[in-house]
């Protein structure tokens, strides 16, 4: 089966990976992304923002059996990769990400100067 | 949905996309059964000599509303997954929504001497993983001569 980590040096660019699907809702105070990489443990996800780009990668580990011939393989990759690229005004610094059961969560907050505000009226 | 389809956020990313949606093509021919591709949770399936193993990539779900069957050397996975719904703020926007929600149901034939008795099914990391064991009587053996 290919989709199994053997090697634990970590993906080069150039290799070809799995491209996760995502969701991206937005809302007043920033942007939550949802990514499905089932199989990707903690340890072995990568985030990365370079310049305005954010890149979210990730290697899977099986724990597949010694001998195991694949005989049928939707899965034909072992790692995901994926890049954003983000707008002026998100804040990169303050990036938050969570990862539960093959899903990653990142949540990227909108810069102060980019978040609403209420101003109040005074009123004489 | 329309207007993302027609004006793809990332143009990079949608050749990426399709040059490894050919690059699976060209791996893997499709199964006999239609579009296997794409479908949730993606599967794979790999035999030993002692047993089989079905890997379902199924990420996102409660282990404990996964429904697995094994009925007469059918396996079948079925079960549900939530959408990721927008807390009901008026002011929250959908991007992107590519990720699979609702009912799900595979079903994988299995080869004739797998034991019913011996399955074990566990899930991690968002996949979940069935392992079936062959009978005893099937397996190989080295037979000495005497």
């Amino acid at each position: 089966m290919s989709a199994v980590n053997t090697s634990p040096e970590t993906l080069r660019r150039d290799e070809p990976a799995l491209l996760p699907p995502v969701d991206v809702i937005e809302d007043a105070t920033g942007i939550t992304l949802y990514a499905d990489m089932p199989g990707v443990p903690r340890e072995k996800l990568n985030l990365r923002v370079d310049g305005d780009q954010l890149a979210i990668e990730g290697e899977m580990t099986l724990g597949v059996p010694e001998g195991l011939q694949a005989s049928y393989a939707e899965v034909g990759r072992s790692a995901y990769r994926r890049t954003f690229t983000l707008s002026k005004e998100l804040d990169a610094e303050k990036i938050s990400a969570e990862m539960s059961q093959g899903v990653l969560r990142v949540r990227i907050p909108k810069a102060e100067h980019a978040q609403p505000r209420k101003i109040s009226i005074q009123v004489q | 949905m329309l207007y993302r389809s027609l004006f793809p956020r990332d143009l990079f990313a949608e050749f990426d996309r399709l040059q490894r949606e050919l690059q699976g093509v060209v791996d893997n021919p499709p199964a006999i059964r239609g579009l296997g591709r794409g479908g949730y949770p993606a599967l794979n399936v790999g035999t030993t000599p002692t047993g089989v193993e079905v890997y379902a990539f199924a990420p996102g779900l409660d282990p404990a509303t996964i429904d697995v069957d094994l009925d007469r050397g059918v396996l079948t996975l079925s079960g549900e997954r939530k959408a990721t719904t927008p807390p009901s703020d008026e002011k929250s926007t959908l991007h992107i929504n590519e990720r699979f929600a609702g009912r799900f149901r595979r079903v994988v034939s299995l080869p004739d001497d797998v034991d019913p008795s011996a399955v074990t099914a566990a899930y991690r990391d968002g996949v979940l993983r069935v392992a079936i064991k062959r009978r005893e009587a099937t397996q190989p053996r080295r037979i000495a001569v005497q």
